[in-house]
Formats: structure tokens, sequence, C-alpha cells
């Protein structure tokens, strides 16, 4: 699918992504990475961490609906093509993200905003394999070769 | 106050995903895609979170305690980089170029029902779970 460059709306919502993680841990000390929630969620270290981590995730899966309840736009999607590349990826990004203890909220946002050197590298390093999973996918293979 | 605050929190977080077009795989592949269909507009979405973000994260190291919960639970600010470190963020990257999904954008993405989305975040979910015990199997072999 075809995108165009959207600077306006990529940097507002983008400060509403760092709005969000503002209120997290100005209120409730979390550091807003969506993979360490979510394991917060599947391995509670506490009841408070599950009952907040629910509370999160709930907001973030009601949102599409409260974007259609304020009148907000179609939402455009190209979602992966295929099923075993769902799966695949999904393992990788769930795996790796508590591996290396974040993700693109969690190390992109949240810990580059506080200077942290293990974000910065973990975000270069995300961030190239990234790019070379789409160049292949794009440029090497021409899509994902298993249906 | 705590959990309406983050019910709050993720659903801004949301509407920032879909205002940003984060929520489209396609947009994030398309930054990615840097010999290709370049899209810079991810890397304006990160420049807006982190502007609003370093404040915030400034105000709170000057702060004793958050404002409805005990204790600040944030990273120590000397943790080394490690091969762990490292070893997890290129396999996370691997996967997000691959599907144009990270943790964020494909739970709020739920809703809309896409089967590869639901595929997708199940697949998250035993990975995160596999992660968590392989990370308890190693810390419980380095204690003996």
């Amino acid at each position: 699918m075809e995108t165009h460059f959207t600077p306006l709306p990529a940097f507002l919502g983008g400060s509403l992504i760092g709005l969000a993680a503002a209120m997290l841990v100005l209120l409730t000390g979390r550091v807003a990475g969506v993979s360490g929630i979510v394991r917060s969620l599947a391995v509670p270290p506490s009841v408070r961490a599950f009952l907040g981590s629910t509370a999160f995730l709930a907001g973030l899966v009601a949102a599409p609906f409260a974007w259609s309840a304020l009148g907000g736009s179609l939402i455009e999607q190209a979602v992966p093509a295929s099923t075993s590349l769902s799966t695949i990826a999904g393992l990788l990004v769930g795996f790796g993200a508590i591996l290396g203890g974040g993700c693109t909220s969690g190390h992109g946002v949240c810990g580059l905003s506080q200077l942290s050197v293990r974000s910065l590298v973990a975000t270069a390093t995300f961030m190239s394999t990234a790019a070379l999973a789409v160049y292949i996918l794009r440029h090497v293979t021409g899509g994902w070769p298993w249906g | 106050m705590g959990l309406i605050s983050q019910l709050v929190a993720g659903l801004i977080f949301g509407i920032g995903l879909i205002v940003s077009g984060m929520i489209n795989p396609a947009k994030v592949q398309n930054f990615l895609d840097v010999a290709g269909s370049w899209d810079p507009s991810l890397a304006f979405v990160m420049a807006g979170a982190i502007a609003v973000a370093v404040p915030a994260f400034w105000i709170a190291s000057r702060r004793a305690r958050p404002a409805f919960a005990p204790a600040f639970e944030l990273p120590r600010a000397d943790a080394p980089v490690t091969t762990r470190l490292v070893g997890g963020a290129a396999i996370f990257g691997a996967g997000w170029g691959l599907a144009g999904f990270c943790p964020g954008p494909a739970i709020a993405s739920l809703g809309l029902g896409a089967q590869s989305t639901l595929l997708f975040v199940a697949a998250m979910l035993a990975g995160v779970l596999a992660a968590d015990r392989f990370l308890s199997r190693r810390s419980a072999e380095a204690a003996v």
C-alpha cells in the first residue's frame, strides 16, 4: 500500500503518544512500553501491575471505537498477507521485545526520552534489522515466499 | 485513580497511533523501505512523542513518587548494554519489519477484526511467554 508523507499528523499523533507516556509515568510511575505492559499481563508480578496493564490495554483496544465515535476518518490498514507471516513475525516481535527489554514505545520513545544508552543501542539495532527485513521482503524475495 | 489514568493513557496512546498512521503497517514499512517508496513520517512520530516525553521524564526524575502509585518503576540509568539487549532488539526488529506491526499498533488494531492481526497478537503473546520462561530459567541457572 502506498502512503504519503504526512509530517503534521505524524507529529501530532506522536505527541499524543508522548502525552500517554507522560501520563503513565507521572501518574503511575510506569514506562509506556507496550511489550512490558503485555508481559505484566501475561506473567503478572503483582495484582496491581496486572490490573493496571489490563486498564491500559483495554484503553488501547478501545481507541479505534473512540476514534469512530469522535467522528474520525476510516482507518486504513495493510495487515500481513499470510498466516505464516503473521505467526512468525508475531513470535519474533514478542520474543525479541522481552529478551531485549523493550520495543518501539519502551526503547524508542521512553528510553530515548530518558537519554538511555541501552535504548539508543536497542533502537538503532531494531531499526536496522527491521529495515533489512523490509529490504529483503520487497527487493530481494519479492514478498513473503510461503503462503 | 491509577486504573482510570492507565485506561485513559491507553486510549490516548491508541488515538495517537491512529492519528499518526502508525496503526497502518504500510506506513511503518514504507519508512523502513529506504531503498524504495520511502515515507519519512515515522521519524516525525518519534520526534513528536519524544518532544512531549522528555520534559515528562525530567519532571518524574525530580519527584519523590508518582501521583497515584507508591513508587516509580523506571529502569536503572546505569544498566549495561548486553548481548541479550542487542540480540533481543535484532529479533524484535526482524519481526517488526516483516509484519509492520509492533505490540502497540497490533493490540490497538484488534477491534478492527482482521484475522492477521489476531494471529499476530496470539503469536506475539506466545513469544512473550517463551522469552519470559527463557529469562527465568537463565536467571535460575545463574543463581545456582
